[in-house]
């Protein structure tokens, strides 16, 4: 069993996105994205590859809900995430989604351990403390609880945003470059821990990289250019 | 919304430093708030509590001239308990030294309620005295019995009588705060009285009928007196006990409490920057957890139970420092509060909680919620912020809020207003002229190395907030500057415009057949002999035959009304008056009769040049125009008169004298001498009450210098807040010049550019604003020229430059010590 099974957990379909653009005479409409349809299957790992510009992110911030496309749907397990207002959306990613970025996103004043307690508090679980210093302990940084983000290595703050992300038991993993802002072997090390982590708690990956190598460590690869799927 | 989260979330911001900034802006405010607020309700306690000792009674009736018999009667009548007062101003003489007292004539009974106290001799312990003095003996209080040098059983001169000293006057409780009263007191028996001779026609006497009983009688009969009250008469009960000591005490708790405000104002501003900066490093934590999927709604109760609580915090902590800080100032004015005070009640915390809070929600919420307006989109595209917001919108409520809490504050919403918005004239002229003066000095840039070019660059390039920063230093700076030059260069200005020989000495009550023998004193003891004019009392009745009705008239041209005013005769001019409209009495006038009124009394009292005022004067009246306006120096010290008339008019009246003179220190003999020749007559010596006044003054600017130790330390805040508001983009700046091969002695140089013009700019504007400040209050306040003090331009950007010498030091160094790779980083 490789964790699959045959109902989208998240479906895109006609997803578009077109910003103004101002120039010399006006403004004239730029398309970032054009007409996306892409389905991912509950448990399988997807990367969405392409180079600097063509649209990777955006698609991962529509995917999540973070951003409204121009037309076209999302649906997240079932949900259409775009008949939601904001707050709906949130509920629905707090519920469903966990993130891992290239720029790991801890918050400074928090500790290690607080970053992961926090959507566990925002949540209102009594168990914060418990369980977030389990999954500290799971990604190795039993030693490194009462650390500030500003003392620990990239790899290190990168395993405490993967620890923040899986504490929360998500069924989709959302992951932006998780390793663009670390160096090769430390990276290898990261995409490893995903990948445990993963397989681990059952959990949907879709990971946007412009690392072919990476790439091909997921099952199936979506190649953008221009806003386009491939 | 549970507590929890946001108490942890606090601890873990105030772990990091983040939010001291703000604590402390909070503390200080609501220190400074009700450290005032504190010592004027234990002020309003102490004179609720002591009313009726104050009083002496439950109620007075003074009045300036004696008391009919058929009131005493009533009062008798009645069922009321009574007793009488009489005081005045004479000399007392005890060998050969003479001074000047506050001479009160009591009958038995005195006072009604509260105790007199007294000792045997001067600095033993003293116990509650057992009635007044007797016939024949006087208490002395412990000024006049050191003065005079006398001690029990010592004879007193006192007008044409010899008393005996009987004892120390300690305490009287109705003589009210010792700087009110500024003659010491020779307490007598009103049996003596005659004796003394010293009570002549036109001489200052003042009448008191006290009365005490039941609650019910007391009330009915002050219902009864009230309508009956003639010109000249008033009534004191427990409702207006004191009204001089408690519109002095309230002037004074007025002009701290402005000061206080001006503390708050500035805390307002480092609340802002610190809510600004707190925001802008909590941008990425919000759209964070936004996508960790938190709600708009639970992310705002979040982050405002976190600054409620800390709100809540720091305005106790700010509770507690203004208690302690309110015992400073209870020390500070222990002078003219003269009684001990009552604990404060609560409610001066309340009032600073609610100041505290004002700021916070006023200031620190707007940029708050802002953060509700961050797209969870920011965690992958950092250029995503929230939408930006215009300042009035932002903070257009919490200056509202800010205005109304000056408006209460001040007790005045005039004064408010005018304190506002001359704070807010002086803030956008601030800004103007430093936003101006920043880009002329980052037009220089051309012209200066490449560490000079690039720091003077930046000071364009952070318009916005150097310019915060400018108003901040220069606001301080101001505040400085005024309490050191300007406030001694207005002292000096109006002790200077006395000149050394100006009369110190007043001699009045001079009886008609007693000016010669003045006269011919003063020849004798070889001093020149000074200008005697004549002094008539009269009573304004009408204006161009319409009755003068008192109602129409509040507070000191009420006072001037109600009284007896003292009108002089004289065919010329006094030298020192000059005439501002009309012209002098001419024949026609000498003969005919006109009035010559002094300017500002007849602005007051809405005369006019050609206005017809009718006068009573000794039960008869007379009718005059006004012929001219006249102009006098108040500050010359000379004898001055309101009202004149040419001789015709007043001779056949009953009249007194007044004269002044310059006494030479060497010559202090004079006035003992003088004394023996002339009993009846009082010397008043005005240099003392100078003194005593500025004695007083001292006191209060004491205290106001102490609340302004707030304002400065909460524009030090202000200062470091706006310096945190770019530190983390110089940091980044100073990371890229170092990345890029810069020295650390190039980077110096750069931020030394941009802070040596920011200080220069800072320092010329609180020059500018000081010596503003001091023209206003001259030629307001002392109603005199004021010169500028050429040492403020040099001292003001100094003081500058040496604040922000501090900051270079402080700013560069944060910024060299991070390692620029750390700094590129975190970008």
């Amino acid at each position: 069993m490789d964790g699959r099974n045959e109902k989208p957990i998240v479906k895109a379909a006609g997803l578009s996105k077109i910003v103004p653009l101002a120039g010399n005479g006006g403004t004239s409409p730029l398309a970032i994205l054009q007409d996306i349809d892409l389905a991912v299957m509950s448990g399988e790992a997807v990367a969405v590859v392409g180079a600097s510009g063509s649209g990777k992110s955006t698609l991962l911030g529509l995917l999540a809900g973070l951003d409204t496309p121009t037309s076209g749907s999302v649906e997240l397990d079932g949900i259409a995430l775009f008949g939601l207002d904001e707050d709906g959306r949130a509920s629905l990613r707090k519920r469903l989604v966990g993130f891992v970025f290239q720029s790991f996103q801890l918050l400074p004043p928090l500790n290690a351990l607080e970053n992961v307690m926090l959507p566990l508090e925002l949540g209102g679980d009594p168990e914060a403390g418990r369980k977030a210093r389990d999954m500290l302990e799971r990604v190795g940084l039993a030693e490194r609880l009462r650390h500030y983000p500003k003392t620990l290595s990239g790899g290190e703050q990168q395993r405490v945003a993967l620890a923040r992300a899986f504490v929360m038991r998500p069924k989709l993993l959302l992951a932006d470059e998780p390793t663009g802002n670390l160096d090769a072997g430390t990276g290898a090390g990261i995409i490893d821990l995903i990948f445990e982590l993963n397989a681990e708690h059952g959990t949907t990956l879709v990971l946007v990289t412009h690392d072919e190598a990476l790439a091909s460590r997921c099952g199936r690869t979506v190649r953008l250019a221009a806003g386009k799927i491939q | 919304m549970n507590l929890a989260l946001p108490l942890r979330m606090l601890a873990r911001d105030w772990r990091t430093g983040e939010l001291r900034i703000l604590a402390l802006a909070l503390v200080i405010a609501v220190a400074s708030v009700t450290s005032v607020a504190f010592f004027a309700d234990r002020v309003r306690q102490a004179l609720i509590r002591d009313a009726h000792q104050l009083l002496g009674a439950d109620l007075v009736l003074a009045a300036d001239h004696p008391w009919k018999t058929d009131l005493r009667d009533e009062i008798a009548r009645r069922g009321l308990r009574f007793a009488e007062s009489t005081t005045f101003i004479s000399m007392a003489r005890h060998g050969a030294a003479a001074q000047l007292a506050g001479v009160k004539a009591v009958s038995d009974g005195y006072p009604l309620r509260g105790r007199l106290r007294t000792a045997p001799a001067l600095n033993v312990p003293d116990a509650p005295a057992d009635g007044v003095p007797r016939s024949g003996s006087v208490w002395l209080d412990e000024r006049l019995a050191a003065a005079l040098g006398a001690k029990a059983d010592d004879p007193i001169e006192l007008g044409e009588a010899t008393l005996r000293v009987a004892a120390i006057l300690t305490l009287e409780p109705d003589r009210g705060a010792s700087f009110f009263n500024i003659a010491p007191r020779l307490l007598m028996h009103r049996d003596d009285l005659a004796r003394t001779g010293l009570i002549q026609p036109g001489s200052r006497v003042w009448y008191s009928l006290l009365a005490a009983g039941e609650r019910d009688a007391v009330d009915a009969f002050e219902a009864w007196v009230k309508p009956r009250l003639g010109r000249g008469e008033s009534l004191q009960s427990l409702a207006n006990a004191r009204p001089e000591i408690r519109a002095g005490l309230e002037r004074a708790q007025k002009f701290i409490g402005l000061t206080a405000l001006l503390a708050v104002i500035l805390a307002a501003v480092a609340v802002s920057l610190a809510t600004r900066r707190y925001t802008r490093r909590h941008l990425d934590g919000y759209a964070v957890m936004r996508c960790m999927g938190a709600t708009q709604r639970q992310l705002t109760g979040l982050f405002a139970g976190e600054f409620v609580a800390l709100g809540v915090a720091a305005c106790a902590l700010g509770c507690l420092a203004g208690y302690a800080a309110q015992l400073v100032i209870s020390w500070l004015v222990s002078g003219i509060v003269a009684a001990a005070l009552p604990q404060p009640s609560a409610l001066p915390a309340a009032q600073g909680f609610l100041t505290g809070m004002t700021l916070l929600l006023g200031f620190a919420l707007p940029p708050l919620l802002q953060l509700k307006n961050v797209p969870a989109l920011r965690v992958i595209r950092r250029d995503v912020g929230p939408p930006k917001q215009s300042a009035i919108f932002a903070y257009g409520l919490g200056a509202a809020a800010l205005a109304a809490l000056l408006v209460w504050q001040a007790g005045d919403t005039k004064l408010g207003l005018i304190v506002l918005g001359g704070f807010a004239g002086g803030l956008a002229a601030f800004a103007l002229v430093g936003f101006g003066l920043l880009h002329a000095a980052a037009a220089l840039a051309g012209v200066a190395s490449v560490s000079w070019r690039y720091g003077l660059a930046s000071l364009r390039r952070r318009a916005r907030t150097n310019t915060v920063q400018i108003i901040a230093l220069s606001l301080g700076l101001t505040a400085i500057l005024l309490l050191t030059f300007t406030r001694a260069d207005l002292l000096e200005t109006w002790r200077a415009k006395t000149p050394a020989d100006a009369p110190n000495r007043f001699i009045v009550n001079i009886q008609p057949d007693q000016r010669e023998p003045v006269g011919e004193f003063f020849a004798a003891s070889r001093l020149p002999a000074p200008t005697i004019y004549p002094m008539v009392r009269g009573r304004y009745v009408a204006l161009n035959g319409r009755p003068v009705d008192v109602e129409e008239f509040k507070d000191r041209e009420r006072r001037l009304v109600e009284r007896e005013f003292n009108l002089s005769f004289m065919a010329r001019l006094p030298a020192h008056n000059a005439v501002a409209a009309g012209t002098w009495f001419g024949p026609r006038e000498l003969e005919s009769g006109a009035l010559s009124v002094e300017e500002g009394i007849a602005k007051s009292l809405g005369w006019k040049l050609g206005d017809r005022l009718t006068w009573q004067v000794a039960g008869r009246e007379f009718t005059a125009p006004i012929t001219s306006l006249r102009r006098l120096d108040w500050d010359s010290m000379q004898v001055n008169f309101f009202v004149i008339t040419p001789p015709r008019l007043l001779e056949g009246f009953p009249a007194s004298y007044i004269t002044s003179f310059h006494l030479p220190e060497a010559e202090a003999g004079f006035v003992s001498r003088f004394a023996q020749r002339f009993p009846n007559l009082t010397v008043i010596d005005t240099s003392a009450i100078l003194r005593q006044v500025q004695a007083m003054m001292d006191q209060v600017i004491r205290a106001v210098q102490f609340v302004f130790l707030f304002a400065i330390g909460a524009g030090v805040l202000v200062l470091y807040a706006a310096l945190l508001a770019t530190q983390d983009e110089r940091v980044h700046e100073a990371a890229v010049m170092r990345a890029l091969g810069a020295s650390r002695g190039q980077v110096l140089a750069a931020q030394r550019a941009e802070f040596l013009a920011l200080g220069l700019i800072a320092g010329a504007l609180a020059a500018v604003g000081a010596t503003a400040i001091g023209f206003a209050i001259a030629s307001q306040v002392f109603q005199f020229a004021y010169h500028v003090n050429h040492w403020v331009w040099l001292a003001g950007p100094a003081a500058g430059l040496a604040c922000v010498a501090l900051n270079v030091w402080a700013g560069a160094r944060a910024a060299l010590n991070h390692p620029p790779i750390a700094a590129l980083r975190e970008a």
